[in-house]
This record gives C-alpha cells, sequence and structure tokens, in this order.
C-alpha cells in the first residue's frame, strides 16, 4: 500500500518534502530495488549487506513462502515447488512455456496465462513475481524508514503488452504504487547518461537472465529520446544454461535424468558458464538422484562452440534496430552493455565485431538498471531538484493493430512510435443490415493474424442497420507512458454511443487484482474494510493536496462560479474522508476527479501556451 | 473531457505551415512542448491532469511524427489545402516512373538471388537520390507553384520509394541470416 506523506488539513504539502520512492529491476535470475539518497542513485541490501535477490520463490508444504537465497538454497531438493525465473512465464501460454524445455514444474493451462500447481496451491506468474516485489518493498521501507510513495518497475523494452499487464498487476498485488513502467534499456541509459553528461546516438545492448534488448538512443542536453527498439522476450543467460545442461546430458547419457537433477544441472551449468568468464576451463560436482556422482566440465573453447548460434541470435534484433532507426553501424557514437550475461568473453567480442567499437562497461551491468529506475522514480515522486529538468521519450516495441477480412492484420499503431500515442482506425460493416463486429486487437509484425500474438477480443454491439459498407466503426487504440494499451470502438454516423473499451486478456480483471491482494493478508472482513478505507484516505489526501496546489498555481483561470463549485467540491471530499465508509469516500474521489476535469484541461492549455510562447508563426494559419 | 485540439500540427509546434520545415526548430518545439505536457510531469498529479497529459503528449507525439517525415509531412499539408493524395486508389504513374520502378524491382531481385548485399546498398543510394530529387520538386510544389495535383502525384511516387527500400531491407537481412 502506498502511503503519500500528510499535512496538516487545508495546508499544501511542502516542497521540499521528500517522498520515498524507488526503482525495481525485476529481473528473470536477480532482483534489486535502488533509490536515490544525498542526490546520488544507490542500490539497497538486504540485512547480510547482499544488493541481488534471486528471482526464486519457494512455496513450502506448510504454507511458508521463500524468497531469494533461502530459495535458492532448497531449489535442488524442491524443485517443483521453488520457481526460478518466473519472468519468463509472465504473460505466456501453455504453448509458450513448452518452447523452454525440460523445466521440473506442474504447469496449469489457467485462462489467459500458465499457472503452476505448488505445494501451496495453483499460483499465477504474476503472484510469484508479487513475492519477489513485496520482500524488495519490505527492504526498501525498512531501509528508508517509512512506507514507499512510489515505485518505478523495469520491464525489458522487447515486453508485449500481455508480459507488461502482468508485470504492473504483480506490483500493484506486492502493495505498490507503480509511478511508471520502464523499459530495462531506457533506465540504463539513464544511469548512464547522467552519470557521464553524454551526449549523441547510442546502442544499450542488453542481455540478462531471460531476455534480450536492443536499444538505440539520441541523447541531447536533458532529453533521452528512444529511436528505436527490438530484441527477444525469450532470450538471455539461462538459454547458455541450457545449451551446458543439454550438452552433458548427450555426452553423459542422462536423458532420462529427472525434474531434481535438471535443476541440478542447470544450477551447475550455471556456475561452469560464470567461471568461465574468467578461466578457460571449469568443472563442477554434481550428485544425481540416484546417487551418481559426477564431475561435469567444459571448456571456454566448447562452451563458445554450442553457444555460437546463441550469440548470432542477438545480432538480427540488433540490425532490425539500426534499420528502424535509420542510422548505421558507423553513426552509433558509444554501445553499452547492461545485464550479467554480457560479461561472457563471446558475447562481448561479437559486440566489438558489430559495432567496430569497444563496449563501455564502466558501470556495474547488473545494477546499472535500477539505478537508472530509482533515479526516474525520484522525480516521478516529485523530488526533483531546481535544473534537474531532463525528459524521457520511449516508443512501443511492436507493432499494434486489428484483425480484418481474409485474417490479416491491418496495423494501428507501428512499432518504434514514441509514446503515449493514440491512433484511431476506421471500418465498416460487411453485410446489410450488420449490428454487431467483432474487434480482434493484435500485436507483432507479421501480416497474418496466427503469427501474430492475440490480446483482446471484443464485440461492439447497437450499430444501426444500414446497408454494408455504410456505417462508420472508429476503432481508438491508446498506449500509456508505462506502453500500456487500451481500445474503444465507436459508431460514429448515427450518434448512437456504442462504446467499449477493453483490457488486453492477459490483463487481470481489478476483481481479480483485490482477490489476490486478499489472498495475500489472510485478514478478516473488518481488516480488509480498514486496509480499503486506509487506501483510499491516501488516495483522497493526494488529490485533495494536487487540486490544492493547481488552484494556488492557476487559480485565475476559473470563473467565480466555477471556482465556488471546485472549493466546494474540495469540502466535501475533505468531509468525507473523515468518515469510515471506504465505498462513499471511493465516489467521492471519483467526484472529484470529474469535477476538475475542465480545469485541468484549461491548465494544461496554458502550458501549452506557455511552450509556444516566444515563437513566432510566420504564415496565417490555414483554415 | 476532451482537450481542445483545434490547432493544426504546424501551429502547435509554433511553426510556419510550409513544407520546407527547420529541422532543428522542429526538434526544438517538440522539446519544449513536452517538456510542459508530459505525463511524467504529471506522475504525482490528480487523475484528470494525468489523463489530460497523455492526451497532449500524443497529440505532440503525433505532431512531430508526421512533419519530421517529409511524406507524412507533405501528405497533411495536402490534406489541410484540401487535397487528398489517394495513395491507395489512384495507382496510375507516368509511363517514365514505370519504366523505372521496373528496373529497381529487378535489381532488388537480382541482388536477393546473388546474395550481393553491396550491389543492394548500391542500390539505395540511387534511391536515396532519386528521393532527395522528389523532395526538392515537392518543396517547389507545395511553395510558390502551388501546384497541388503534382504535389499528390510525388507523395505516390515517394511512397513507392518507401516500398522499394523496404524490400531492399528485407533482401539483405535474408542475406546476412543465411550467412550467420
Amino acid at each position: 500500500m502506498a502511503l503519500l506523506q500528510i499535512s496538516e488539513p487545508g495546508e499544501a504539502p511542502e516542497p521540499h518534502q521528500r517522498r520515498l520512492a524507488v526503482g525495481i529491476d525485476l529481473g528473470t535470475t536477480h532482483s534489486l530495488v535502488a533509490t536515490v539518497r544525498s542526490g546520488a542513485s544507490e542500490c539497497l541490501p538486504d540485512e547480510k549487506g547482499r544488493v541481488l535477490l534471486p528471482s526464486i520463490v519457494r512455496y513450502a508444504a506448510d504454507g511458508a513462502v521463500e524468497v531469494g537465497y533461502d530459495a535458492q538454497d532448497r531449489a535442488a531438493d524442491d524443485p517443483a515447488n521453488t520457481i526460478v525465473s518466473v519472468k519468463r512465464f509472465m504473460g505466456r501460454g501453455v504453448a509458450d512455456v513448452a518452447k523452454y524445455g525440460a523445466l521440473p514444474y506442474r504447469f496449469v493451462d489457467a485462462p489467459g496465462m500458465v499457472g503452476i500447481e505448488t505445494a501451496a496451491g495453483l499460483r499465477s506468474p504474476v503472484q510469484v513475481s508479487a513475492e519477489i516485489l513485496r520482500t524488495l518493498r519490505v527492504r526498501a521501507e525498512a531501509s528508508l524508514g517509512g512506507e514507499l510513495a512510489g515505485a518505478v518497475v523495469t520491464v525489458p523494452a522487447y515486453f508485449d503488452d500481455s508480459q507488461r499487464q502482468a508485470t504492473k498487476d504483480a506490483a500493484r498485488i506486492a502493495g505498490l504504487n507503480v509511478l511508471r513502467l520502464l523499459n530495462e534499456p531506457t533506465a540504463a541509459a539513464i544511469a548512464y547518461g547522467l552519470d557521464n553528461a553524454s551526449e549523441g546516438t547510442f546502442a544499450v545492448f542488453d542481455l540478462g537472465g531471460g531476455t534480450f534488448d536492443i536499444s538505440i538512443l539520441k541523447l541531447t542536453r536533458g532529453v533521452f529520446e528512444v529511436l528505436a527498439t527490438s530484441g527477444d522476450s525469450a532470450l538471455g543467460g539461462d538459454d547458455f544454461d541450457q545449451a551446458i545442461a543439454v550438452h552433458w546430458r548427450v555426452t553423459h547419457g542422462l536423458a532420462d535424468a529427472s525434474g531434481r537433477d535438471t535443476r541440478r544441472l542447470l544450477g551447475a551449468a550455471r556456475a561452469v558458464k560464470e567461471r568461465l568468464s574468467e578461466a578457460e576451463n571449469a568443472d563442477a560436482p554434481v550428485t544425481l538422484s540416484w546417487g551418481q556422482q559426477l564431475q561435469l566440465g567444459l571448456t571456454r573453447r566448447e562452451f563458445e562452440e554450442i553457444t555460437a548460434p546463441l550469440i548470432q541470435k542477438t545480432l538480427g534484433p540488433t540490425r532490425k534496430a539500426l534499420r528502424d532507426a535509420g542510422l548505421s553501424v558507423a553513426q552509433v557514437d558509444g554501445v553499452v552493455l547492461v545485464g550479467g550475461a554480457t560479461r561472457m568473453p563471446h558475447l562481448q567480442r561479437a559486440v566489438r565485431e558489430f559495432f567496430r567499437r569497444e563496449p563501455l562497461v564502466n558501470l556495474d551491468p547488473e545494477q546499472v538498471v535500477a539505478l537508472g529506475a530509482a533515479t526516474q522514480a525520484n522525480v516521478l515522486a516529485g523530488n526533483r531538484k531546481a535544473g534537474d529538468d531532463w525528459l524521457l521519450l520511449d516508443v512501443i516495441p511492436l507493432s499494434l493493430g486489428l484483425e480484418t477480412m481474409g485474417g490479416l492484420v491491418e496495423k494501428v499503431i507501428p512499432r518504434n512510435s514514441t509514446i503515449p500515442v493514440a491512433r484511431a482506425q476506421e471500418f465498416t460493416t460487411f453485410k446489410d443490415g450488420q449490428t454487431a463486429m467483432a474487434i480482434h486487437v493484435v500485436q507483432g509484425e507479421r501480416e497474418l493474424v496466427s503469427d501474430c500474438r492475440s490480446l483482446a477480443r471484443f464485440e461492439l454491439r447497437g450499430i444501426p442497420a444500414m446497408v454494408a459498407g455504410a456505417a462508420r466503426i472508429a476503432v481508438t487504440f491508446q498506449v500509456d507512458a508505462d506502453g500500456l494499451l487500451s481500445v474503444s470502438a465507436r459508431e460514429k454516423t448515427s450518434g448512437v454511443a456504442a462504446s467499449v473499451v477493453v483490457k488486453p486478456s492477459y490483463g487481470l480483471t481489478d476483481d481479480e487484482v483485490t482477490q489476490m491482494l486478499r489472498d495475500g493478508f489472510d485478514h478478516a472482513q473488518d481488516d480488509r474494510d480498514a486496509r480499503a478505507l486506509a487506501e483510499q484516505r491516501v488516495e483522497a489526501e493526494g488529490l485533495l493536496a494536487a487540486i490544492r496546489a493547481a488552484l494556488a498555481q492557476d487559480g485565475d483561470l476559473l470563473a467565480p462560479g466555477e471556482r465556488a463549485a471546485l472549493e466546494a467540491g474540495l469540502a466535501s471530499l475533505d468531509a468525507a474522508r473523515r468518515g469510515t465508509d471506504h465505498r462513499a469516500l471511493k465516489s467521492a474521489v471519483e467526484a472529484l476527479n470529474r469535477l476538475s476535469e475542465p480545469f485541468a484541461a484549461r491548465r494544461m492549455d496554458r502550458s501549452v501556451q506557455r511552450a509556444l510562447a516566444g515563437r513566432r508563426v510566420d504564415e496565417v494559419p490555414v483554415k | 473531457m476532451t482537450p481542445d485540439f483545434s490547432r493544426n500540427h504546424f501551429e502547435l509546434l509554433g511553426l510556419p505551415v510550409a513544407f520546407s520545415v527547420d529541422a532543428a526548430a522542429l526538434d526544438r518545439a517538440f522539446r519544449d512542448l513536452q517538456g510542459q505536457v508530459h505525463p511524467d510531469r504529471f506522475a504525482s498529479a490528480s487523475e484528470a491532469e494525468r489523463r489530460v497529459a497523455m492526451q497532449w503528449a500524443a497529440r505532440a507525439n503525433e505532431a512531430y511524427r508526421t512533419l519530421r517525415n517529409p511524406i507524412d509531412r507533405a501528405r497533411y499539408l495536402l490534406g489541410l489545402k484540401g487535397f487528398d493524395t489517394a495513395e491507395e486508389s489512384n495507382t496510375a504513374m507516368p509511363p517514365d516512373f514505370l519504366m523505372q520502378q521496373m528496373e529497381w524491382r529487378e535489381a532488388v531481385e537480382e541482388g536477393r538471388a546473388r546474395h550481393d548485399a553491396a550491389a543492394l546498398e548500391r542500390l539505395r543510394g540511387e534511391i536515396e537520390a532519386a528521393r532527395a530529387d522528389m523532395h526538392a520538386l515537392l518543396a517547389r510544389a507545395l511553395g510558390g507553384e502551388r501546384n497541388y495535383d503534382a504535389g499528390c502525384s510525388l507523395v505516390r511516387k515517394l511512397r513507392f520509394l518507401d516500398k522499394i527500400e523496404a524490400e531492399i531491407d528485407e533482401a539483405v537481412e535474408t542475406i546476412h541470416e543465411t550467412r550467420a
């Protein structure tokens, strides 16, 4: 639960009051939390001084949940209940996770997203991720000495809408107020760019535990503009472990090894892989479930041979990103390596050969994403210093479109569009008298619907009966600053407002999130009501403070009558927040939000005027 | 409530309504505007303000995207003058341009068949030169000459150049993948 700091009633919050905000890198293998203290970003350690939290969650039969190193220690003994690399399952179905090969979990084909049967019952990847995020929240709150006002959570740039929505849901279940979902390479660029005061065009090459991103950014004074991004959301350091394990299975005749042995082989593979970054050869002892003891080894040369195809897989997206940015290799001023997997010497060599320059590695590749996210969180929470005026312009990684006749995709928003973005496309009816239309939203670059990811299906009903081709149905796609999509449809000619707003099918409904929140807090009804009331009070306080600050700044935009109406709205919300009915308080918050909309619009008009001021218009505008 | 979006893209960015655009002024105007309206500036504001900020930022992005790209800018400007470039419906091209199209297409196919990335890059250079010529013609047609029909025809030709360049990209990528 996010708590804003509260000032005396009637007073605007102190401008110098800092709000506690963190950046969280929710990684495939490790996760981190960072914050800005005394002007610098730093990662927060656990009580033993470790900043990395292994992204591993174990559900014990007695109901206990272990996260991090404790869970890691048990992974080999209890593989089915110890969820490793859960990020790979976020927003994915059973068919998607099958591609990862032998995994020691009991997957369940749950609607929308795969489920995992554990000793504690069925768990969604969203809930597993929420356990990791909750652990980091608790760590941060203990370290900072208060509740968090908000968090920036990073996602791979190449994550599609389902994966982003799942991540945001996980953060909400973990009790975090998500200020923004931030793309990992962009976060790294912030940390790197602000640290080095860099200018120019940079490529951020981010190979993490389970995902690969390549982003091309232009850094000009105070602006981080992502020109293009590409990647593979199912390629990472884990695949290198898998390749080693597969190699050993073949060379040692271990084809029948069980789930428990799979986890042991993967553990040994990771240890060997990490040592091969320094040494020419490495080995690790493994005891298999039937008691057999093996010394499994590998030379660096063998490792490079068996994983060469994985290295090659990073270059296709890299070429694509450059092409989409309209740049050649020679026009790139610097290459930044991010993610633990970029420590591998043959990976560094491939990047060096491709870009024909030495990659930059002067920030810890495992911490840089969390550090950048913390910097962004600090700004979004309102702790901006004077002159600390930078701007972030990111893009969507994959095109968004609709299914049209014949199973073809009509793209509505192309990949690499700067977000937020809104675009409408008009469609019409196919048959005389058609009164409903099926709308299927997809994401991807291919021309056939069957080759793209299905995000949502909904029906627009109540179209007035007309001859075929006469109806004008505007389907509007809107992608917000988190990269999340919402779609609405409306028939225009009739004035009949038939409009639907959908959330992608992998997203959880508010009810499901509430249910998962409840599952996490085994409390009585009264406690839940008290919690809901506390949350609504925070919401109300925030809104009151925001509108009072806006009135103080731009109150002159309102006529006396309008101002009086808004003041009355403030007073009535102020009264409602003293009551104990959380539902009444929620509707009061919504009412004041609606009431303040025209004021918000006028304030923004004034901001736009301010931006235009000082510039001249040489020609009479065309009407 | 929808914000007041009555300004056209040029007005929104404080630029003269013309095909020739000062790229540096466009970049500066866009950044100034996003600096005022971007949702990151309103992360702690009321829900109403966050929504308006998102709408304005999307509007600013759309204006910038349109004006930055010469074809989009020309099409938009023609639309403001009441002309439809009819790229989907009007596929008629002058015979000499049709001949040129066929030659380019054949060159792409040949480069693809022979796995000759260098030849494809040379072809790209040729097309870029043709593009630069058309931009100059477009600036005249939409400027002093006010020949909007010629402008529409040039936009249709430029659209074709985009398609051919996409084919070159695809052929070059195929060559890279077979090498890998």
